[in-house]
């Protein structure tokens, strides 16, 4: 059953669950293409989460019980709705070395060889339950237990953009250059958040994205072609 | 009139180009951004004659001082920041007419936080994600993504309406010495929290402590206790302006123009819209009061002072 809470006077939360679920996420995402088709007047913005859609909205055009009568229609609607196959981005990393300085860490830490934690980290599709935290950040779902790590004791004042790193059981990419606490195995040469071209962003909620594991020329290559307009992120379809 | 530049001679501690916000991307993470003060930002572009939404100079604590390279016409809303043009002292709220080689400067804060700065026909940089709004934080919009420095030349664009109105009436003021309680909505969580931790809120003062900025201010006073044993977490949502969220310590943060999009603390109350004006305009050791009010009649206040806008400036 669909809830629907107010978040004050210019917003309005539809929670679909109260866990971070595959089969909530499905309906979270249903629940956003139902709403951005109902056309709601004086609508802002439709903010996914894990386990609900937050509606913000301009109050002086719309209101709460206007908005609320209209997104009911959604919860027959959504249910009806076929999610397309999602894509599954290509991520390339350069794995170890000065590009991941945690990776013989987490190895020693796993009991495990640096290999097998590659082998490990890019051997899984991972989802992308939402964005959020900070712009172009994924809330990545799948990490493999195996090669779960605390946060670092001492956080890096600076954290390159790209960098690939690993908190508890959670896996994730920096989109900017920012300090955290991150155990960081590796970096992508792509660009997670480009402010300045479109697409600003390289992935969006239900994409997965899977490592792919190069070496420094392949990192140097990508680029380079990036840095040339002429790099395009390899999607698959998931099957 | 034409379109002109103005030189920033100094850009005072904080201004930034702000406008209605960057809306469309909060799924991706892309924080809002926009006018701390919406309220200010759109009656000064009312009274220049440009859209309600274009973006300002917003303008903290002291003022910036500016060189006018044409002829041009602007209004300062939002904080009294005594502003002078060439040495001859000029109000808030009115529509200024300044020709080339006009100097704006500021000769000290009154009373509030944030003063707009619209200039009729609009600033002309670059849309960024759709909006000229600067967040500072990602280094993304305004005025290359960062705060102006002393020397920065803007350009502003060429009017297509005359002014409708040369002042703003005294009634649409807002007093921001105001010990009104500042009015609230309970927010989703607020079931997290027990009876002392509401009352506690909606009785108690909380004051703006120095830890207060673009994405959120910090109160200090009596903590907010969950009831629920996670210390106040919740699975990861989305946030409005204005919403009260309280982390573990019990201390609530008002999240502001530049929060987070989602954020994993529970949600006591929302301030409404038509109170968040006077919010942008706290400083750090003011003293702030609550008072509950409910959804129904924070959008009725909201609209009704919308519509009265809109009225005042369709007029002629």
């Amino acid at each position: 059953m669909l809830q629907y809470i107010p978040a004050g006077d210019a917003a309005i939360i539809i929670r679909a669950g109260n866990d971070i679920s595959i089969e909530t996420h499905y309906q979270v995402r249903r629940l956003v293409i139902a709403i951005e088709q109902l056309r709601i007047p004086g609508l802002l913005d439709i903010v996914p989460a894990y386990s609900d859609v937050m509606v913000h909205y301009d109050p002086s055009i719309t209101n709460f019980n206007a908005l609320l009568e209209l997104l009911k229609q959604t919860s027959h609607h959504a249910d009806a709705i076929e999610l397309v196959p999602p894509s599954v981005l290509q991520v390339p990393v350069l794995y170890g070395s000065e590009y991941g300085p945690d990776l013989t860490e987490v190895a020693a830490k796993n009991k495990l060889s640096e290999l097998e934690v590659i082998r490990i980290h890019s051997s899984v599709d991972y989802l992308v339950y939402m964005l959020g935290f900070t712009p172009g950040f994924c809330y990545l779902g799948g990490l493999n237990q195996m090669i779960a790590t605390e946060r670092r004791q001492n956080p890096r004042l600076k954290i390159s953009a790209g960098s690939v790193g690993i908190a508890g059981n959670q896996t994730g990419i920096y989109p900017t250059e920012s300090p955290g606490g991150w155990q960081i195995i590796g970096q992508t040469p792509l660009k997670i958040f480009n402010p300045g071209i479109e697409p600003y962003f390289l992935a969006r909620a239900g994409d997965f994205i899977r490592f792919i594991p190069i070496d420094k020329v392949e990192f140097l290559r990508i680029r380079n072609e990036l840095d040339q307009g002429k790099y395009q992120v390899q999607k698959l379809k998931k099957q | 009139m034409n379109t002109g530049i103005v030189i920033i001679e100094s850009a005072g501690l904080l201004s930034t180009i702000q406008d209605a916000g960057r809306y469309g991307y909060q799924r991706y993470g892309m924080p809002v951004s926009g006018a701390m003060d919406m309220y200010s930002l759109q009656l000064a572009n009312m009274l220049v004659g440009n859209l309600p939404g274009e973006a300002c100079i917003e303008a903290t604590f002291t003022g910036p001082s500016i060189r006018f390279g044409h002829s041009a016409k602007f209004a300062v809303c939002g904080a009294n920041m005594q502003p002078y043009v060439s040495g001859q002292q000029v109000h808030n709220y009115s529509v200024i007419e300044v020709k080339s080689g006009d100097l704006l400067h500021f000769e000290g804060l009154k009373s509030g936080c944030r003063a707009y700065i619209a200039f009729a026909g609009g600033i002309n940089i670059p849309l960024v994600m759709g909006s000229k709004s600067t967040n500072l934080r990602s280094a993304v919009g305004g005025f290359n993504g960062r705060a102006l420095k002393n020397g920065d030349v803007l350009e502003f664009g060429q009017s297509y309406r005359k002014p409708r109105l040369y002042a703003i009436p005294d009634e649409l003021l807002v007093n921001y010495d105001s010990e009104e309680p500042l009015r609230i909505i309970p927010g989703p969580e607020i079931k997290m929290f027990g009876f002392d931790a509401i009352q506690n809120l909606l009785t108690t003062a909380y004051v703006v402590t120095p830890q207060s900025d673009r994405m959120g201010y910090r109160l200090h006073g009596e903590p907010l206790k969950h009831t629920e044993g996670k210390a106040g977490g919740i699975i990861s949502s989305g946030i409005p302006m204005g919403t009260i969220q309280v982390p573990g310590n019990g201390q609530p943060i008002i999240m502001m123009a530049d929060r987070q999009t989602t954020g994993g603390y529970a949600r006591i109350a929302i301030v409404a819209s038509i109170e968040l004006t006077r919010v942008a305009q706290l400083k750090p050791g003011n003293s702030i009061r609550f008072r509950e009010i409910r959804v129904e009649e924070a959008q009725q206040l909201f609209a009704k002072r919308q519509n009265m806008l809109n009225t005042l400036f369709s007029k002629g």
